[in-house]
């Protein structure tokens, strides 16, 4: 027996996994509330007291831990056009597992300035212009950076010609600076892995210890990354496989929270019919889009709003009054569970539904017909998952829906919005034992228990 | 010396991709860094990529008759978009009919293009004109 410890402080819960690695299987799971206000290590003693009492071992000499309490991994991403090299940012930081509360474009202005230092980001990415192409609003940028009173670790991956010039800018005003390789050097090319790597690094240097995280240290061999980047992880191995474990192929997974609901897809969302042009930046292969206005709890109201409440009324049977009561208690207590079959459950149910529905939607790309004299030509714009094999559905709303097949179900291509490029014929999965993580953080040192464990831990509903 | 960048695409809903293949191996060619959108390219996309790039100009084809509607209002975004003294080259099929080359080439110099070309154009024209109007920047 080789136990080892997953854990994954989440901004509600702490959550661990025990594993033995010899003879791959999970050992136990269990989870306790995070207490990041006074000290992180309670919440996770509770956790570790039941892991104990399930498995009866008290010894455990590896631990690995990701974490996205305190707010996550805070991020803002700057770039020039929106469309571009602000786009590239925001998916180099979202792929890295960051939070990315602002996405800002063109020269700064004194409100923009004011906006960031409001946010008082973990770190900052910064870009613009294509290798060789735009100074000018890359280094008025450097410039107003330079008055901010805010000081984190600041990644430059934008224009290489100016690389050195602003790196040096930014240190001499006391910024961290790290300059990596740029996010878009060339037009609609998109090159992430050198800022997301980079991420990562100044994340376990620094944003560990910022996060009041340290204490936790001693008791753990690390915390090797955010949450997100760990599912990540986990994703494209479970996709790809490795030289020992075949991979499952395409698949998307689907995380409904309580504030937001990230999707994953790894897929190389090629165009997958004739006729198709694709246009736009390019798209990852391993992408994660994160939708705030969709969450089970604290985003209950903003999707709710997005259907429309009578709509919701009208699903589950009940007045619009009742619904607004039942969104307003759940808003003030996020942590509410409900066990037994209810209205509010079902509202539950519902929400969880509807946010896989939007989200899934919002990530997959759609195509736009153009009547040419040749002919009907269509511009793919994103990626196209219509032949993605599986989506696994994950996080509380999922896990405990009543119905997951049918809540995962709306992933699926929809013939009234027949332009979208949603996955037409999936299987669905649930992480019922919510184990993706965990395996992300496993993958690192033992990428084949990981593989195995995750094709048996993720049940087909 | 740094070259000069340029943004080269076929505009509107126009799929006719062989000329542009050929500019753009003559513009390398003749040492320009060329930022090639395709075909089927909008308006916006041409901007945003002279953007980004800081280009000197903007070579626009069109091949199948609807150029006209589909370059209207190029040249105002462009200042709109700060890109104030960028070039705009077009050149292709740019009306349907048999319009005197003349009128047309009228027309969009009126619209704020500085150099129109009719079909079949050697790019070696272009090019020449483009070496030209940045000499004398």
């Amino acid at each position: 027996m080789n136990p080892i410890l997953c854990i994954d402080f989440g901004s509600t819960f702490t959550k661990v996994t025990a594993i033995d690695v010899d003879q791959p299987r999970i050992l136990a799971t269990s989870q306790a509330f995070t207490t990041i206000h006074d000290d992180i290590n309670r919440g996770l003693d509770d956790a570790l007291e039941e892991i104990i009492e399930k498995t009866g071992i008290q010894e455990w000499p590896e631990r690995y831990a990701c974490s996205s309490a305190a707010g996550g991994l805070k991020m803002i991403a700057i770039g020039l056009v929106p469309q571009l090299t602000s786009e590239a940012a925001k998916r180099a930081a979202l792929s890295a597992g960051a939070k990315v509360i602002k996405t800002f474009a063109y020269e700064l202005n004194e409100k923009e300035i004011a906006e960031i230092e409001a946010i008082a980001p973990d770190i900052i990415l910064f870009t613009g212009g294509i290798d060789g192409g735009n100074q000018t609003v890359v280094l008025t940028n450097t410039q107003r950076l330079c008055s901010l009173l805010h000081r984190c670790p600041i990644i430059y991956a934008g224009n290489k010609t100016i690389a050195d010039q602003v790196t040096l800018q930014l240190k001499d005003c006391g910024w961290e600076v790290y300059a990596v390789d740029n996010v878009m050097p060339n037009i609609n090319q998109l090159n992430i892995d050198a800022a997301r790597s980079c991420i990562r690094d100044v994340f376990l240097k620094h944003i560990v210890v910022a996060k009041g995280l340290t204490k936790v240290q001693q008791t753990i061999d690390n915390i090797l990354m955010p949450t997100p980047s760990a599912v990540l992880l986990a994703a494209e191995l479970l996709a790809k496989g490795n030289v020992n474990h075949q991979g499952v192929g395409e698949l998307i997974i689907v995380d409904v929270g309580g504030a937001t609901t990230d999707v994953h897809s790894v897929a190389d969302g090629k165009p997958k019919q004739s006729n198709v042009i694709i246009k736009g930046l390019m798209e990852p292969y391993v992408k994660r889009t994160v939708e705030g206005d969709l969450g089970a709890r604290y985003s209950l109201p903003a999707l709710v709003e997005g259907v429309g409440i009578e709509t919701v009324a009208s699903v589950i049977g009940t007045s619009i009054a009742v619904v607004q009561q039942m969104i307003d208690d759940l808003t003030q207590h996020p942590e509410t569970f409900m066990e037994e079959p209810s209205l509010m459950r079902t509202l539950d149910d519902v929400a969880a539904e509807i946010a896989v529905k939007e989200s899934v939607t919002r990530h997959a790309g759609h195509l736009e017909v153009h009547y040419t004299p040749f002919g009907t030509v269509y511009e793919q714009i994103g990626k196209d998952l219509t032949l993605v094999n599986h989506v696994i559905g994950t996080g509380g709303p999922l896990i405990h829906h009543l119905n997951v097949r049918s809540a995962l179900r709306a992933s699926q291509h929809d013939n009234r919005n027949p332009l979208s490029l949603k996955p037409t014929s999936s299987r669905f999965y649930i992480d019922k034992h919510y184990v993706i993580a965990a395996m992300g953080l496993l993958a690192i040192n033992y990428p084949n228990q990981a593989i195995q464990l995750l094709k048996e831990n993720l049940f087909e509903v | 010396m740094e070259k000069n960048k340029i943004v080269l695409g076929v505009i509107g809903a126009d799929v006719h991709a062989v000329g542009n293949k050929i500019l753009h191996y003559a513009y390398t060619q003749a040492g320009f860094f060329v930022i090639n959108l395709g075909v089927m390219v909008s308006q916006e996309e041409f901007i945003q990529a002279a953007m980004e790039a800081e280009a000197s100009a903007i070579i626009v084809s069109s091949l199948y008759g609807h150029g006209e509607l589909d370059c209207k209002g190029l040249r105002e975004k462009c200042i709109e978009a700060g890109l104030d003294d960028i070039l705009l080259y077009v050149g292709g099929n740019l009306v349907v009919g048999k319009t005197p080359f003349e009128q047309v080439k009228e027309k969009f110099l009126a619209m704020g293009f500085d150099r129109v070309y009719p079909p079949g154009s050697d790019p070696q024209d272009g090019i020449n004109d483009l070496i030209e109007d940045l000499n004398k920047r």
